[in-house]
């Protein structure tokens, strides 16, 4: 460590440094480079952006399966379309969206905000985004040709088994879940290690920022839900392509066997995208109320607690198959246990309004919309905890009122708040503040609109996955409602898409920190250049940028001629050695196309697991090979003398 | 309420459906008052201060601080009785009407296994892809009866139901007397309901089950006891041979049609079990899994072509004559 | 090395042959899933609809594209589920492994293996114990049956085949495309059988 540069030689070392280490992380120009590209910020956008298509296209199925239930008797589609858009819906939502949304957040800011040139394992990461990619194309290009999967998101055999589901319908999801499912395995290896190891100095696990708790604590339940989630996709895979017997009672299967796999997943799926959300009200809370959040201590520990309590809550999911009282109690109780540590990051998240300076930017609308919309679905939650409650409205539009509540509240509107407040690191411009309100009241009203009435329509007794209601039930005016609400959600969607394709081209200029906020993403200029920091900086406090000093050291030494990261320790964040990330490849992406073959071809034939698994062996292979010494002095060489060298495909000697 | 709803636990017409509104009725004005509470809170913290001095960083008075600290916790405190109090109160409700017996006595005594009270009605409900199978059980063979989405049942007296599935998980739910059972392939589950009041209460499965999830419904037909017992004789006596002719005619339709493959009427050669039992078919009040009401019209149609009202039904469409029809229609309305 | 591959796949328009492929399966996958529940075929309740031979007596009757069900998914599996409702598999086992009546797991049929000729020999019966269902089954649901009992012995494409009948019987065994094995040969005309069969 060296103190900080003050006077004009060291700036300009400073400039010169910036140059080569430009030169070093850059990626090759053009086509060849966004396929090889390692760039953690890269990736994490191409996630943003398919995610968010996703999302644009699973609410225009929203939009139709909301213009059939408009009336009583609808006739835009028939039951085997509408089975498919609820499913395709659901799926899309929960795997394609939600999840990797946020997974995106923590891949992009997670090695910002802790202060590193790139996550862990560059090309681990551009792997899973492939594979996450060739999963969404999968689904939605199975529904295009009327082969979307029909069985619902959570897929109860043995209605999606091979017998109840013939065709690939529902081979296509399972396959899509377990592509969906490495990806995020990946992601959160990446962000529990780029956590534990790549920390600046001096930020102890004291004052990692509180996204970075989230992300954290989210990665950990990623590793623990995804793979039993894909262990169940597995089994149901198997099921119905080689006539194994996991969930067919005939043989001594059993279909409940599938309800505790898919939610011993399936509930701690909804904290893995509620936390990171939380993580976002906590990092926007302090640029917007000039305080940091109030009870840091209180608010990372409710998030660890929400994490492993999430863990014990699944069976509620299926309190109408005949439990046992005593047994349901417990799972009760853990439900109603898990609404405290959630209430305390609320009663925290007020504190810090009522004794900071908020100001009501769009970012904070958002937040505003997130605790007035989240509360009611945390409430209904606790409601339906009960196991005598929830045997009326399981199954329910209450329940569908309940979950859209917590995701929408919870996680869609501080995603939105996190859009607004990171919009200019992502690009260096502003989303324009105007239309960002007209987003959010078009945005906060159709929510409620449209989901607010169907808590009555469930307890009026409307099931969900209906595709159409008889007259007479008394259904008829609440479902026009929803519908309404559902175009007035969707023009705002629209308006956001408008904004930012605005903003993009006409946004306000923003420099390296507009809001004046405390986390190190800021430190940096918008965007961020691909290696993310010239020196890496040294952490003084929990708010990084507030508690800087003008004499802070700084780190210097790592290689300008590689693509070297500081390693520090895991608690206290020592300095600990110097580690050399991998140039960029192309076989990241050729291993997830090799994957593609074994899972895709699997739907069609056996065999296609062996000539995949042939294939991502070959892919591994080149993965990993190491690069020659002499070409490595030629690299390096090329660099000394101010050519951008662009490594071609071939391995570095270090991988990932 | 302005009117009443066929099909809303709002309008419970029996014990647990009651037990369980009330429930639902301190679980919402518990939640309102929480809601508004922290909603308050929130809207106060935003807006207390006129005119916020634009400060970079707030200084923070550590004896502010602690008044929030001693805030925040005396909130979580209240949180955790609010919760403790729903666990205890639901604790009750759940045990109470997972018990029948208990459910009675209003006492808060659970027992872990679901055991029917004595004197219940017995009944199997099984479910298909998109009907209920219903049948009384009793312990003299020649006295049990099998009907189809209509479960007509005596007022004030529990009945005690198996559910089984003959295929996929369905759940049966009548929201007027009880929550929701699934019925699940390999196991056989159960629930115990009771109607306080005569009526017809409509049900719908609730687990979705393939493409006419939607229009799986059923009704429970509650009937003061000696109506039901009435009922009961009828249905236990076989069809026979019709008298008159355009009947007759409508039998031998029935008999040389595919109809008299798949669907039973005792006392006929018609012994088909995969679908819906027609013995008494005219005697119920709707058709089609509890979709149509039981009229002459409805039924020509759904007979004519059971995938336009039911696309995916397994009942195929049937090209009869019209004479053939009318013959039918007449032989069905005549199976009491 | 790959990048110049690649490069020259996309620039040499050799990609286009593999594209308009991949549309062409995708357009078959579509039609061998589709689900189509409003089709009745002519006639409701099945009589002798079906032509197998190109000279007919009388105005001609429609011809019916059997490949609307015969390769087709959905088809096959609803011909699965009413091959143990009518009880085929009484006669016939279940999974078609052959009882009284014989197998229908390979590709020799007595009658004529065709899905017209299957279809006459369901709805006119055939000697030996197979009941005429002329007028008891609706014409559709034959075909079903047809496809299903045609995916048995493998003569639909492999993935039409239907899946082990799930729930409803205990131990089936798939026996598809194990060959003539389980045939009872003396129901096989003597021109029909394979060579070396007594």
């Amino acid at each position: 460590m060296a103190p900080a540069p003050g006077d004009p030689h060291e700036d300009e070392r400073l400039d010169e440094m910036h140059e080569r280490l430009a030169r070093v992380h850059a990626d090759a120009p053009g086509l060849w480079g966004w396929l090889t590209t390692t760039d953690h910020k890269r990736i994490a956008k191409r996630y943003v952006v398919t995610a968010m298509a996703f999302f644009v296209l699973a609410g225009i199925d929203a939009l139709i399966m909301r213009l059939q239930l408009a009336r009583p008797e609808g006739g835009l589609v028939g039951p085997d379309a509408y089975n498919q858009l609820f499913t395709v819906h659901g799926s899309t939502m929960m795997f394609l969206f939600a999840v990797p949304i946020m997974e995106a957040l923590g891949l992009y800011f997670v090695p910002l905000m802790v202060g590193t040139r790139n996550v862990a394992f560059p090309r681990l990461n551009a792997f899973g985004y492939w594979t996450y990619l060739i999963g969404g194309v999968l689904l939605w290009g199975a529904f295009f040709l009327d082969v979307g999967p029909d069985a619902g998101w959570f897929a109860y055999v043995p209605l999606s088994g091979p017998a109840f589901s013939p065709g690939k319908r529902m081979d296509v999801w399972s396959q899509m879940i377990t592509f969906t499912e490495i990806a995020a395995l990946v992601s959160a290896v990446e962000i529990i290690a780029t956590v534990m190891h790549q920390k600046a100095p001096g930020m102890s696990i004291a004052r990692l920022p509180i996204f970075v708790w989230a992300m954290l604590v989210t990665s950990f339940m990623v590793l623990f839900a995804m793979s039993t989630v894909a262990t169940a996709s597995i089994f149901l895979a198997m099921d119905r392509l080689i006539g194994t017997h996991f969930f067919n009672v005939a043989e001594g299967g059993d279909p409940i066997l599938w309800q505790h796999l898919f939610w011993f997943f399936g509930h701690p799926e909804v904290y893995i995208i509620f936390l990171p959300a939380t993580g976002i009200v906590s990092s926007v809370l302090p640029a917007f109320t000039r305080r940091p959040v109030f009870g840091y201590p209180a608010i990372v520990v409710s998030t660890i607690a929400t994490g492993v309590i999430g863990y014990t809550v699944w069976v509620h999911h299926m309190f109408n198959i005949g439990l046992p009282v005593l047994a349901g109690s417990f799972f009760t109780a853990a439900s109603l246990l898990v609404a405290v540590p959630t209430a305390v990051q609320i009663f925290c998240w007020i504190a810090t309004i009522w004794t900071g300076r908020p100001r009501l930017t769009t970012t904070m609308l958002f937040v505003g919309g997130f605790f007035v919309t989240f509360i009611i679905g945390g409430l209904t939650g606790v409601q339906i905890a009960s196991m005598a409650f929830d045997a009326q409205v399981h199954d329910t539009f209450f329940i569908v009122a309940h979950f859209h509540y917590v995701l929408i509240g919870g996680a869609v509107f501080p995603l939105f708040a996190g859009f607004y407040y990171w919009f200019p690191k992502w690009t260096g411009r502003h989303l324009g503040e105007g239309l960002g309100t007209l987003h959010f009241w078009l945005f906060f009203i159709g929510m409620q609109v449209t989901f607010f009435p169907m808590h009555q329509l469930g307890l009026d007794g409307m099931p969900r996955r209906v595709y159409t209601y008889v007259d007479g039930l008394g259904w008829n005016g609440l479902n026009l409602l929803a519908t309404v609400g559902a175009f007035t959600f969707a023009a705002a969607v629209l308006v956001f898409l408008a904004n930012v394709a605005w903003s993009l081209r006409h946004g306000a200029r923003a420099d390296a920190d507009p809001w004046v906020a405390d986390t190190l993403e800021w430190a940096t200029s918008s965007p961020p250049p691909a290696y993310n920091f010239a020196h890496i900086p040294v952490v003084r406090g929990r708010s990084a940028l507030w508690d800087r000093t003008p004499n802070d050291p700084i780190v210097v030494g790592l290689s300008t001629k590689r693509r070297e990261v500081l390693l520090t320790t895991l608690l206290d964040a020592e300095p600990d050695s110097r580690h050399e990330h991998p140039w960029p490849s192309i076989h990241p992406l050729l291993a997830a196309l090799a994957v593609g073959v074994l899972f895709v071809g699997a739907i069609f034939h056996p065999a296609a697991v062996l000539v995949g698994g042939a294939l991502f062996c070959a892919a591994a292979f080149g993965w990993g090979w190491p690069r020659k010494k002499s070409e490595i002095h030629a690299i390096e060489h090329a660099l000394e003398h101010g050519h951008a060298h662009h490594p071609p495909a071939a391995p570095s000697r270090r991988t990932a | 309420m302005i009117q009443r709803l066929p099909q809303s636990a709002l309008d419970p017409a029996g014990p647990a459906a009651e037990r369980i509104a009330a429930l639902w009725d301190f679980a919402f004005w518990t939640a309102a008052v929480v809601y508004v509470v922290v909603i308050a809170a929130l809207l106060y913290a935003a807006f207390h201060r006129k005119r916020p001095a634009a400060v970079p960083v707030v200084d923070r008075d550590p004896r502010t601080e602690r008044r929030l600290l001693v805030a925040v916790s005396g909130a979580t405190a209240a949180t955790v009785v609010i919760l403790l109090v729903f666990f205890v109160v639901d604790l009750g409700v759940t045990g109470a009407v997972a018990n029948p017996a208990a459910m009675h006595e209003h006492s808060t005594v659970s027992r872990a296994r679901h055991e029917a009270p004595a004197g219940a009605l017995r009944v199997k409900v099984t479910g298909y892809q998109w009907w209920w199978k219903i049948e009384y059980l009793d312990s003299v063979p020649s006295r049990r009866v099998t009907t189809a989405n209509e479960l007509v049942v005596p007022v004030g007296r529990p009945v005690a139901i198996d559910f089984e599935s003959g295929d996929v998980i369905h759940s049966f739910w009548v929201p007027a007397l009880h929550g929701k059972r699934d019925l699940v392939p390999g196991r056989t589950t159960r629930l115990t309901i009771e109607a306080a009041r005569p009526g017809v209460y409509r049900g719908e499965c609730a687990e979705f089950c393939g493409h006419q999830h939607a229009k799986m419904a059923l009704h429970v037909v509650a009937q003061p006891a000696d109506e039901f017992a009435v009922w009961y004789e009828a249905q236990l006596a076989p069809a026979s041979v019709p008298a008159d002719s355009l009947r007759r005619a409508g039998m031998h339709v029935f008999l040389g049609k595919p109809c008299a493959m798949c669907h039973n009427i005792a006392g006929l050669p018609a012994s088909g079990q995969v679908a819906p039992d027609l013995t008494h078919l005219a005697s119920r009040r709707t058709i089609a899994a509890g979709i149509l009401p039981n009229t002459k019209g409805h039924l020509a149609g759904w007979i004519l072509d059971p995938q336009r009202i039911k696309p995916g039904a397994k009942m195929p469409p049937n090209g009869l004559s019209p004479d053939e029809l009318e013959a039918i229609l007449a032989f069905l309305g005549g199976l009491r | 090395m790959m990048r110049s591959r690649l490069g020259s796949l996309v620039r040499g328009g050799r990609g286009a042959p593999l594209v308009a492929v991949l549309a062409l399966a995708a357009l078959a996958a579509c039609e061998r899933e589709h689900r189509d529940f409003a089709t009745a075929a002519p006639g409701g309740s099945a009589e002798s609809i079906v032509r197998t031979s190109a000279l007919q007596a009388g105005p001609p009757t429609p011809d019916l594209d059997a490949r609307l069900y015969t390769e087709n998914r959905w088809a096959v599996s609803e011909g699965q589920r009413l091959y143990s409702w009518y009880n085929c598999a009484g006669c016939h086992s279940p999974g078609g492994g052959g009882g009284m009546g014989p197998p229908h797991t390979d590709d020799l049929w007595v009658y004529g293996s065709a899905p017209e000729n299957i279809y006459q020999s369901i709805v006119q019966g055939r000697p030996h114990g197979m009941p005429a269902y002329t007028g008891r089954l609706s014409s559709s649901d034959v075909w079903k049956l047809v496809a299903y009992v045609r995916s048995l012995g493998g003569l639909t494409p492999f993935d039409t085949w239907s899946p082990r009948a799930e729930m409803m019987e205990e131990g089936v065994v798939d026996t598809r495309g194990t060959g003539p094995a389980m045939a009872d040969s003396s129901l096989i005309p003597p021109e029909q059988r394979a060579p070396g069969q007594p």
